[in-house]
Protein backbone atom coordinates (compact mmCIF):
# COMPACT_ATOMS: atom_id res chain seq x y z
CA UNK A 1 0.00 0.00 0.00
CA UNK A 2 2.76 2.39 0.56
CA UNK A 3 4.32 1.84 -2.55
CA UNK A 4 0.89 2.81 -4.45
CA UNK A 5 1.33 6.41 -1.89
CA UNK A 6 4.54 7.05 -3.09
CA UNK A 7 4.02 6.52 -6.25
CA UNK A 8 0.59 8.32 -6.62
CA UNK A 9 3.60 11.56 -5.91
CA UNK A 10 5.36 11.47 -8.85
CA UNK A 11 2.37 12.62 -10.92
CA UNK A 12 1.71 15.73 -11.89
CA UNK A 13 -1.56 15.87 -11.50
CA UNK A 14 -0.99 14.17 -7.67
CA UNK A 15 1.13 16.92 -6.46
CA UNK A 16 -1.03 19.58 -8.10
CA UNK A 17 -3.79 17.82 -5.95
CA UNK A 18 -1.67 18.00 -2.91
CA UNK A 19 -0.55 21.49 -3.09
CA UNK A 20 -3.97 22.96 -3.46
CA UNK A 21 -5.16 21.40 -0.83
CA UNK A 22 -2.60 22.75 1.11
CA UNK A 23 -3.12 26.45 -0.24
CA UNK A 24 -7.18 26.21 -0.29
CA UNK A 25 -6.71 24.59 3.41
CA UNK A 26 -4.43 27.43 4.49
CA UNK A 27 -6.64 30.26 3.00
CA UNK A 28 -9.95 28.67 4.36
CA UNK A 29 -8.21 28.81 7.97
CA UNK A 30 -8.29 32.94 7.80
CA UNK A 31 -11.00 33.48 6.05
CA UNK A 32 -13.14 30.59 7.73
CA UNK A 33 -12.18 31.76 11.34
CA UNK A 34 -13.72 34.78 10.31
CA UNK A 35 -16.58 33.51 8.56
CA UNK A 36 -17.63 31.05 11.60
CA UNK A 37 -16.60 34.16 14.55
CA UNK A 38 -19.00 36.59 12.81
CA UNK A 39 -21.54 33.66 12.49
CA UNK A 40 -22.34 34.73 8.58
CA UNK A 41 -21.74 30.81 7.29
CA UNK A 42 -25.00 31.37 5.84
CA UNK A 43 -23.98 34.63 4.32
CA UNK A 44 -21.05 32.56 2.56
CA UNK A 45 -23.26 30.11 1.26
CA UNK A 46 -25.22 32.00 -0.28
CA UNK A 47 -22.07 33.91 -1.67
CA UNK A 48 -20.99 30.22 -2.95
CA UNK A 49 -23.97 29.37 -4.81
CA UNK A 50 -24.85 32.83 -6.53
CA UNK A 51 -20.87 31.94 -8.12
CA UNK A 52 -22.35 29.59 -10.17
CA UNK A 53 -24.81 31.94 -11.90
CA UNK A 54 -21.40 33.45 -13.43
CA UNK A 55 -19.63 30.14 -14.31
CA UNK A 56 -22.66 29.85 -16.30
CA UNK A 57 -22.53 33.52 -17.68
CA UNK A 58 -19.15 32.93 -18.54
CA UNK A 59 -19.24 29.58 -20.18
CA UNK A 60 -21.97 30.96 -22.42
CA UNK A 61 -19.94 34.01 -23.67
CA UNK A 62 -17.13 31.73 -24.04
CA UNK A 63 -15.10 33.81 -21.21
CA UNK A 64 -13.08 31.53 -18.22
CA UNK A 65 -15.27 30.47 -15.62
CA UNK A 66 -13.53 31.64 -12.91
CA UNK A 67 -13.77 35.22 -13.88
CA UNK A 68 -17.15 34.72 -14.05
CA UNK A 69 -17.59 33.20 -10.66
CA UNK A 70 -15.45 35.70 -8.87
CA UNK A 71 -17.85 38.77 -10.25
CA UNK A 72 -20.80 37.14 -8.94
CA UNK A 73 -19.09 36.33 -6.04
CA UNK A 74 -18.05 39.53 -4.99
CA UNK A 75 -21.37 41.17 -6.07
CA UNK A 76 -23.28 39.23 -4.07
CA UNK A 77 -20.95 39.63 -1.04
CA UNK A 78 -20.70 43.49 -1.45
CA UNK A 79 -24.52 43.38 -1.86
CA UNK A 80 -25.76 41.33 0.96
CA UNK A 81 -23.17 43.67 3.51
CA UNK A 82 -24.88 46.31 2.11
CA UNK A 83 -28.35 44.70 2.46
CA UNK A 84 -27.42 44.16 5.74
CA UNK A 85 -26.19 47.73 6.86
CA UNK A 86 -29.29 49.00 5.56
CA UNK A 87 -31.94 46.99 6.94
CA UNK A 88 -34.31 47.44 4.96
CA UNK A 89 -34.86 43.51 3.63
CA UNK A 90 -34.95 40.79 6.00
CA UNK A 91 -31.64 38.98 5.57
CA UNK A 92 -31.69 35.36 5.60
CA UNK A 93 -34.65 36.18 2.77
CA UNK A 94 -32.56 38.02 0.93
CA UNK A 95 -29.63 35.28 0.95
CA UNK A 96 -31.79 32.70 0.11
CA UNK A 97 -32.97 35.14 -3.15
CA UNK A 98 -30.06 35.34 -4.26
CA UNK A 99 -28.66 31.93 -3.39
CA UNK A 100 -31.62 30.22 -6.05
CA UNK A 101 -31.42 32.75 -8.29
CA UNK A 102 -27.56 32.03 -8.76
CA UNK A 103 -27.90 28.60 -9.28
CA UNK A 104 -30.57 29.08 -11.74
CA UNK A 105 -28.67 31.42 -13.84
CA UNK A 106 -26.23 29.57 -13.71
CA UNK A 107 -28.19 26.52 -15.50
CA UNK A 108 -30.04 28.51 -17.52
CA UNK A 109 -27.02 29.81 -19.29
CA UNK A 110 -25.26 25.84 -19.15
CA UNK A 111 -28.45 25.11 -20.94
CA UNK A 112 -28.17 27.99 -23.73
CA UNK A 113 -24.50 27.49 -24.52
CA UNK A 114 -24.84 25.71 -27.47
CA UNK A 115 -22.19 22.49 -28.48
CA UNK A 116 -20.10 21.50 -25.25
CA UNK A 117 -21.94 21.05 -22.28
CA UNK A 118 -19.08 21.24 -19.03
CA UNK A 119 -19.13 18.94 -16.82
CA UNK A 120 -21.84 20.13 -13.67
CA UNK A 121 -20.77 17.16 -11.46
CA UNK A 122 -17.36 19.03 -11.34
CA UNK A 123 -18.59 22.18 -10.35
CA UNK A 124 -21.10 20.59 -7.99
CA UNK A 125 -18.83 18.14 -6.30
CA UNK A 126 -15.33 19.66 -7.16
CA UNK A 127 -12.49 18.00 -9.11
CA UNK A 128 -9.20 18.62 -7.22
CA UNK A 129 -7.51 16.27 -9.91
CA UNK A 130 -7.86 17.87 -12.80
CA UNK A 131 -6.21 21.23 -11.37
CA UNK A 132 -3.61 23.11 -13.47
CA UNK A 133 -0.63 25.20 -12.71
CA UNK A 134 -2.24 28.31 -13.41
CA UNK A 135 -5.13 27.68 -10.56
CA UNK A 136 -2.55 26.87 -8.07
CA UNK A 137 -0.45 30.27 -9.07
CA UNK A 138 -3.72 32.40 -8.53
CA UNK A 139 -4.66 30.35 -5.14
CA UNK A 140 -1.01 31.40 -4.16
CA UNK A 141 -1.32 34.75 -5.02
CA UNK A 142 -4.74 35.37 -3.40
CA UNK A 143 -3.29 33.29 -0.13
CA UNK A 144 -0.22 35.69 0.08
CA UNK A 145 -2.80 38.53 -0.41
CA UNK A 146 -5.24 37.39 2.39
CA UNK A 147 -2.41 36.49 4.56
CA UNK A 148 -0.91 39.79 4.68
CA UNK A 149 -4.18 41.97 5.35
CA UNK A 150 -4.75 39.65 8.14
CA UNK A 151 -1.08 40.19 9.46
CA UNK A 152 -0.89 43.99 8.79
CA UNK A 153 -4.61 44.84 9.72
CA UNK A 154 -5.19 41.81 12.28
CA UNK A 155 -6.45 43.52 15.04
CA UNK A 156 -9.08 46.27 13.65
CA UNK A 157 -10.59 43.36 12.00
CA UNK A 158 -11.21 41.39 15.10
CA UNK A 159 -12.19 44.45 16.42
CA UNK A 160 -14.74 45.49 13.71
CA UNK A 161 -16.17 41.77 13.58
CA UNK A 162 -16.49 41.72 17.87
CA UNK A 163 -17.96 45.51 17.99
CA UNK A 164 -18.85 47.67 14.73
CA UNK A 165 -20.24 50.00 16.46
CA UNK A 166 -17.68 51.17 19.08
CA UNK A 167 -15.12 50.78 16.38
CA UNK A 168 -16.97 53.28 14.80
CA UNK A 169 -17.17 55.50 17.61
CA UNK A 170 -13.04 54.96 17.72
CA UNK A 171 -12.79 56.06 14.18
CA UNK A 172 -11.90 52.72 12.68
CA UNK A 173 -12.59 52.58 8.79
CA UNK A 174 -14.68 49.96 9.56
CA UNK A 175 -16.90 49.87 6.07
CA UNK A 176 -13.76 49.69 4.52
CA UNK A 177 -12.46 46.91 6.30
CA UNK A 178 -15.97 44.99 6.47
CA UNK A 179 -15.87 45.47 1.99
CA UNK A 180 -12.08 44.41 2.20
CA UNK A 181 -12.93 41.19 4.24
CA UNK A 182 -15.98 40.47 1.76
CA UNK A 183 -13.89 40.63 -1.42
CA UNK A 184 -11.58 38.43 0.11
CA UNK A 185 -13.87 35.96 1.32
CA UNK A 186 -15.58 36.04 -1.95
CA UNK A 187 -12.08 35.45 -3.56
CA UNK A 188 -11.51 32.43 -1.10
CA UNK A 189 -15.03 30.65 -2.05
CA UNK A 190 -14.60 30.75 -5.47
CA UNK A 191 -10.96 29.26 -5.48
CA UNK A 192 -11.93 26.91 -3.42
CA UNK A 193 -14.69 25.41 -5.74
CA UNK A 194 -12.38 24.22 -7.44
CA UNK A 195 -11.73 21.57 -4.89
CA UNK A 196 -14.29 20.74 -3.03
CA UNK A 197 -17.32 22.12 -5.67
CA UNK A 198 -20.21 24.20 -4.42
CA UNK A 199 -22.28 22.04 -2.65
CA UNK A 200 -19.19 21.38 -0.21
CA UNK A 201 -16.93 24.03 -0.22
CA UNK A 202 -18.19 25.22 3.21
CA UNK A 203 -16.92 22.24 4.91
CA UNK A 204 -13.01 23.74 4.56
CA UNK A 205 -14.38 26.75 6.23
CA UNK A 206 -16.32 25.56 8.89
CA UNK A 207 -15.44 21.60 9.99
CA UNK A 208 -11.45 22.70 10.73
CA UNK A 209 -12.71 26.05 12.55
CA UNK A 210 -15.21 24.17 15.38
CA UNK A 211 -12.51 21.61 15.84
CA UNK A 212 -9.65 24.19 16.52
CA UNK A 213 -12.41 26.33 18.59
CA UNK A 214 -12.96 23.17 20.98
CA UNK A 215 -9.40 23.65 22.16
CA UNK A 216 -9.41 27.44 22.30
CA UNK A 217 -11.64 30.57 22.14
CA UNK A 218 -8.79 33.10 21.02
CA UNK A 219 -9.25 34.37 16.99
CA UNK A 220 -5.51 33.92 16.54
CA UNK A 221 -5.09 30.57 17.94
CA UNK A 222 -8.77 28.80 15.99
CA UNK A 223 -6.64 30.35 12.84
CA UNK A 224 -3.70 28.31 13.39
CA UNK A 225 -5.45 25.32 14.66
CA UNK A 226 -7.92 25.04 11.48
CA UNK A 227 -4.96 25.31 9.01
CA UNK A 228 -3.35 22.09 10.78
CA UNK A 229 -6.68 20.04 11.43
CA UNK A 230 -7.40 21.92 7.54
CA UNK A 231 -3.97 20.63 6.37
CA UNK A 232 -4.10 17.21 7.59
CA UNK A 233 -7.85 16.72 7.18
CA UNK A 234 -7.49 17.65 2.95
CA UNK A 235 -4.25 15.75 2.55
CA UNK A 236 -5.07 12.64 4.53
CA UNK A 237 -8.48 12.81 2.82
CA UNK A 238 -6.86 12.97 -0.79
CA UNK A 239 -4.64 9.80 0.02
CA UNK A 240 -7.65 7.86 1.07
CA UNK A 241 -9.78 8.86 -2.51
CA UNK A 242 -7.15 7.50 -4.60
CA UNK A 243 -6.67 4.66 -2.40
CA UNK A 244 -9.93 3.80 -2.53
CA UNK A 245 -10.77 5.51 -6.02
CA UNK A 246 -13.81 7.62 -4.49
CA UNK A 247 -14.25 11.40 -5.22
CA UNK A 248 -11.49 13.30 -3.30
CA UNK A 249 -13.80 16.39 -1.90
CA UNK A 250 -16.57 13.83 -0.01
CA UNK A 251 -13.57 11.69 1.04
CA UNK A 252 -11.69 15.22 2.41
CA UNK A 253 -15.08 16.36 4.20
CA UNK A 254 -15.36 12.58 6.11
CA UNK A 255 -11.55 12.79 7.71
CA UNK A 256 -12.51 16.67 8.24
CA UNK A 257 -15.69 15.41 10.31
CA UNK A 258 -13.68 12.41 11.90
CA UNK A 259 -11.17 14.96 13.60
CA UNK A 260 -13.92 17.10 15.02
CA UNK A 261 -15.98 13.43 16.67
CA UNK A 262 -12.56 12.07 17.67
CA UNK A 263 -11.69 15.35 19.47
CA UNK A 264 -14.77 16.05 21.06
CA UNK A 265 -15.20 12.65 22.36
CA UNK A 266 -12.08 12.70 23.55
CA UNK A 267 -12.89 16.13 25.71
CA UNK A 268 -16.36 14.71 26.94
CA UNK A 269 -14.52 11.35 28.21
CA UNK A 270 -11.49 13.57 29.71
CA UNK A 271 -14.64 15.65 31.44
CA UNK A 272 -16.28 12.25 33.06
CA UNK B 1 -18.39 79.10 33.85
CA UNK B 2 -15.77 76.67 31.59
CA UNK B 3 -16.39 76.60 28.45
CA UNK B 4 -18.35 73.00 27.18
CA UNK B 5 -16.78 70.13 25.82
CA UNK B 6 -19.58 69.48 23.54
CA UNK B 7 -21.71 72.21 22.25
CA UNK B 8 -25.09 70.87 20.08
CA UNK B 9 -26.96 73.73 18.89
CA UNK B 10 -30.56 73.38 16.90
CA UNK B 11 -29.45 69.91 15.54
CA UNK B 12 -31.85 68.28 13.60
CA UNK B 13 -31.23 64.79 13.17
CA UNK B 14 -32.21 62.01 10.73
CA UNK B 15 -32.22 58.33 10.68
CA UNK B 16 -32.14 55.51 7.23
CA UNK B 17 -34.46 59.12 6.30
CA UNK B 18 -36.64 59.26 9.64
CA UNK B 19 -36.14 62.37 10.77
CA UNK B 20 -35.51 61.48 14.82
CA UNK B 21 -34.55 64.46 16.52
CA UNK B 22 -35.64 68.08 16.27
CA UNK B 23 -33.85 71.16 17.38
CA UNK B 24 -31.99 70.00 19.65
CA UNK B 25 -29.85 72.27 22.13
CA UNK B 26 -27.51 70.80 24.47
CA UNK B 27 -23.44 71.70 26.10
CA UNK B 28 -22.18 68.79 27.92
CA UNK B 29 -19.41 70.45 30.68
CA UNK B 30 -16.35 68.83 32.03
CA UNK B 31 -17.64 67.18 35.34
CA UNK B 32 -21.57 67.25 34.30
CA UNK B 33 -23.26 64.20 35.04
CA UNK B 34 -26.31 63.57 32.75
CA UNK B 35 -28.95 61.31 32.65
CA UNK B 36 -30.62 60.82 29.65
CA UNK B 37 -33.92 59.17 29.63
CA UNK B 38 -37.11 59.22 27.37
CA UNK B 39 -39.03 56.38 25.45
CA UNK B 40 -37.78 53.96 23.06
CA UNK B 41 -37.07 55.25 19.48
CA UNK B 42 -37.06 58.52 21.27
CA UNK B 43 -33.91 59.59 19.37
CA UNK B 44 -31.46 58.68 22.86
CA UNK B 45 -28.81 56.60 20.58
CA UNK B 46 -28.85 58.65 17.63
CA UNK B 47 -27.96 61.69 20.16
CA UNK B 48 -25.18 59.84 21.36
CA UNK B 49 -24.11 59.01 17.69
CA UNK B 50 -24.24 63.03 17.03
CA UNK B 51 -22.05 63.40 19.70
CA UNK B 52 -19.68 60.58 18.78
CA UNK B 53 -19.64 62.51 15.41
CA UNK B 54 -20.53 59.02 13.52
CA UNK B 55 -23.86 61.00 12.57
CA UNK B 56 -23.80 64.07 10.59
CA UNK B 57 -27.01 66.21 11.34
CA UNK B 58 -28.98 67.13 9.11
CA UNK B 59 -29.84 70.97 10.06
CA UNK B 60 -27.48 72.15 13.46
CA UNK B 61 -23.95 72.36 14.60
CA UNK B 62 -22.18 70.05 17.06
CA UNK B 63 -19.14 72.32 18.25
CA UNK B 64 -16.25 71.13 20.57
CA UNK B 65 -15.11 75.03 22.17
CA UNK B 66 -11.99 73.82 23.52
CA UNK B 67 -10.75 70.75 20.71
CA UNK B 68 -12.68 67.52 20.00
CA UNK B 69 -12.45 65.83 22.92
CA UNK B 70 -11.91 62.10 23.22
CA UNK B 71 -15.08 60.21 24.51
CA UNK B 72 -15.33 56.81 26.04
CA UNK B 73 -18.39 54.75 25.21
CA UNK B 74 -20.08 51.33 27.01
CA UNK B 75 -22.72 49.85 24.77
CA UNK B 76 -25.37 47.75 25.93
CA UNK B 77 -24.15 44.35 26.64
CA UNK B 78 -27.49 42.69 24.67
CA UNK B 79 -25.99 43.48 21.44
CA UNK B 80 -22.72 42.23 21.41
CA UNK B 81 -21.84 38.49 20.35
CA UNK B 82 -20.99 36.88 23.81
CA UNK B 83 -19.32 33.77 21.49
CA UNK B 84 -17.24 35.42 19.85
CA UNK B 85 -13.31 34.33 20.05
CA UNK B 86 -11.86 37.82 21.79
CA UNK B 87 -10.10 37.86 25.01
CA UNK B 88 -10.76 39.96 27.65
CA UNK B 89 -6.91 42.01 27.29
CA UNK B 90 -8.17 42.32 23.67
CA UNK B 91 -10.97 43.66 23.92
CA UNK B 92 -9.52 46.04 26.82
CA UNK B 93 -6.84 46.60 23.92
CA UNK B 94 -9.13 47.79 21.10
CA UNK B 95 -10.07 50.98 23.68
CA UNK B 96 -7.21 52.33 22.62
CA UNK B 97 -7.17 52.05 18.94
CA UNK B 98 -7.86 55.16 17.44
CA UNK B 99 -8.63 57.76 14.19
CA UNK B 100 -5.62 58.04 12.25
CA UNK B 101 -3.75 55.51 14.55
CA UNK B 102 -5.85 52.28 14.10
CA UNK B 103 -3.59 50.28 11.89
CA UNK B 104 -0.39 50.60 14.13
CA UNK B 105 0.83 47.95 16.03
CA UNK B 106 0.51 47.91 20.23
CA UNK B 107 3.21 48.74 22.52
CA UNK B 108 4.48 47.34 26.03
CA UNK B 109 3.07 50.21 27.70
CA UNK B 110 -0.62 49.95 26.24
CA UNK B 111 -0.40 46.48 27.09
CA UNK B 112 0.45 47.26 31.01
CA UNK B 113 -2.19 49.93 31.02
CA UNK B 114 -4.66 47.64 30.01
CA UNK B 115 -3.55 44.71 32.53
CA UNK B 116 -3.27 47.44 34.92
CA UNK B 117 -7.43 48.22 34.34
CA UNK B 118 -8.24 45.29 34.35
CA UNK B 119 -7.16 44.46 37.54
CA UNK B 120 -8.54 48.09 38.41
CA UNK B 121 -11.66 47.00 37.58
CA UNK B 122 -11.81 43.47 39.35
CA UNK B 123 -10.76 41.00 36.98
CA UNK B 124 -7.36 40.12 38.21
CA UNK B 125 -6.26 36.67 36.79
CA UNK B 126 -9.18 36.38 33.82
CA UNK B 127 -6.88 38.75 31.46
CA UNK B 128 -6.71 35.76 28.60
CA UNK B 129 -10.04 34.43 29.36
CA UNK B 130 -12.67 34.91 25.92
CA UNK B 131 -15.21 37.07 26.82
CA UNK B 132 -17.36 34.13 26.32
CA UNK B 133 -16.56 32.23 30.27
CA UNK B 134 -17.41 35.52 31.63
CA UNK B 135 -20.47 36.36 33.87
CA UNK B 136 -22.38 39.53 32.25
CA UNK B 137 -21.17 41.28 34.82
CA UNK B 138 -17.77 40.87 34.61
CA UNK B 139 -17.91 41.19 30.53
CA UNK B 140 -19.57 44.52 31.35
CA UNK B 141 -16.31 45.53 33.84
CA UNK B 142 -14.37 44.79 30.50
CA UNK B 143 -16.48 47.11 28.71
CA UNK B 144 -15.99 49.76 31.09
CA UNK B 145 -11.74 49.45 30.65
CA UNK B 146 -12.45 49.51 26.88
CA UNK B 147 -14.75 52.70 27.63
CA UNK B 148 -12.21 54.30 29.79
CA UNK B 149 -8.61 53.39 28.73
CA UNK B 150 -8.01 56.16 26.27
CA UNK B 151 -8.49 58.72 29.52
CA UNK B 152 -11.61 60.13 27.69
CA UNK B 153 -13.03 63.52 28.53
CA UNK B 154 -16.45 62.14 28.21
CA UNK B 155 -18.05 58.94 29.13
CA UNK B 156 -21.35 57.55 27.18
CA UNK B 157 -23.16 54.85 28.80
CA UNK B 158 -26.29 53.19 26.95
CA UNK B 159 -27.99 51.88 28.77
CA UNK B 160 -25.47 50.29 31.55
CA UNK B 161 -28.18 48.56 33.71
CA UNK B 162 -29.94 46.16 31.90
CA UNK B 163 -29.02 42.12 32.29
CA UNK B 164 -26.33 43.06 34.81
CA UNK B 165 -26.78 41.54 38.35
CA UNK B 166 -28.21 43.79 41.23
CA UNK B 167 -24.97 43.18 42.55
CA UNK B 168 -22.90 44.69 40.08
CA UNK B 169 -25.59 47.88 39.70
CA UNK B 170 -24.68 49.19 43.04
CA UNK B 171 -21.06 49.02 42.07
CA UNK B 172 -21.01 50.57 38.84
CA UNK B 173 -22.43 53.46 40.02
CA UNK B 174 -19.94 53.34 42.73
CA UNK B 175 -17.16 53.59 40.15
CA UNK B 176 -18.75 56.06 37.74
CA UNK B 177 -18.93 58.65 40.63
CA UNK B 178 -15.69 58.16 41.23
CA UNK B 179 -14.95 58.63 37.42
CA UNK B 180 -17.06 61.61 37.31
CA UNK B 181 -14.40 63.37 39.04
CA UNK B 182 -12.23 63.61 35.77
CA UNK B 183 -14.93 62.94 33.25
CA UNK B 184 -18.12 64.51 32.53
CA UNK B 185 -20.88 61.43 32.47
CA UNK B 186 -23.80 60.98 29.71
CA UNK B 187 -25.54 57.60 30.92
CA UNK B 188 -28.71 56.46 28.59
CA UNK B 189 -31.24 55.04 30.92
CA UNK B 190 -34.83 53.43 31.16
CA UNK B 191 -34.82 52.62 34.37
CA UNK B 192 -35.45 56.37 35.78
CA UNK B 193 -35.67 54.96 39.28
CA UNK B 194 -31.97 54.10 39.56
CA UNK B 195 -30.43 56.82 37.56
CA UNK B 196 -31.76 59.93 39.04
CA UNK B 197 -30.07 58.76 42.45
CA UNK B 198 -27.05 59.23 40.75
CA UNK B 199 -26.89 61.68 38.06
CA UNK B 200 -26.54 65.56 38.64
CA UNK B 201 -28.87 66.83 36.07
CA UNK B 202 -31.63 65.11 33.48
CA UNK B 203 -32.00 65.36 30.07
CA UNK B 204 -35.25 63.88 28.90
CA UNK B 205 -34.99 63.09 25.07
CA UNK B 206 -38.38 62.27 23.16
CA UNK B 207 -38.21 63.32 19.30
CA UNK B 208 -36.52 66.82 20.90
CA UNK B 209 -34.42 67.44 24.28
CA UNK B 210 -35.85 69.11 27.45
CA UNK B 211 -33.12 69.61 29.88
CA UNK B 212 -33.63 69.83 33.37
CA UNK B 213 -31.02 70.69 35.93
CA UNK B 214 -31.36 69.28 38.83
CA UNK B 215 -32.26 65.61 39.37
CA UNK B 216 -35.49 65.17 41.13
CA UNK B 217 -38.25 64.40 38.61
CA UNK B 218 -41.67 65.44 39.03
CA UNK B 219 -44.71 63.59 37.58
CA UNK B 220 -45.81 67.28 36.45
CA UNK B 221 -42.02 67.86 35.18
CA UNK B 222 -41.86 64.76 32.86
CA UNK B 223 -45.70 65.68 31.64
CA UNK B 224 -44.21 69.42 30.46
CA UNK B 225 -41.40 67.58 28.84
CA UNK B 226 -43.66 65.47 27.06
CA UNK B 227 -41.39 62.61 28.28
CA UNK B 228 -43.82 59.45 28.54
CA UNK B 229 -41.76 56.79 30.99
CA UNK B 230 -43.08 54.89 33.62
CA UNK B 231 -42.02 56.82 37.45
CA UNK B 232 -42.68 53.30 39.09
CA UNK B 233 -39.19 52.46 39.14
CA UNK B 234 -38.51 48.98 39.64
CA UNK B 235 -36.57 47.21 42.72
CA UNK B 236 -35.93 49.52 45.64
CA UNK B 237 -36.60 52.98 44.62
CA UNK B 238 -34.05 55.91 46.25
CA UNK B 239 -36.77 58.52 47.95
CA UNK B 240 -34.91 61.33 46.00
CA UNK B 241 -36.36 60.26 43.00
CA UNK B 242 -40.11 61.21 43.69
CA UNK B 243 -41.30 64.67 45.17
CA UNK B 244 -44.24 64.04 46.94
CA UNK B 245 -47.42 65.01 45.65
CA UNK B 246 -49.55 67.62 47.34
Amino acid sequence: MMDTLFSLFQYQFFQNAVATALLTSLLAAMIGTYIVSRKIVFISGGITHASFGGIGLAYFLGLNPFLGAVAFAITTALGIEWISTKGKIREDSAIAIVWSLGMALGIIFVFLTPGYTPNLMSFLFGSILSVGRWDIWILLAVLVVTALFFVLFFRPVIYTAFDPEFARTRGLPVALIRHVMAVLIAMAIVLSIRTMGIILVLSLFTIPQNTAMLMSGRFRNIIFGSAIFGVVGSVVGLLTASLLDIPGSAAIIFVLTLQFLLLKGFILLKLR
Amino acid sequence: MPEPLISVREVTAAYNGDPVLTDVDLDIFPNDFIGVIGPNGGGKTTLSKILFGILKPQKGKVSFPSGRPNIGYLPQVSRLDHSFPITVLDVVLSGLSSKGTWWRSLTSGHKKKALNLITENGLEGLANRPVGTLSGGQLQRALLARAIINDPQVLVLDEPNTFVDRNFEGELYQLLGKLNETMAIFLISHDIGTISSIVKTIACVNGTLHYHPSNVLTDEVLKVYNCPIDLIAHGPVPHRVLKKHT
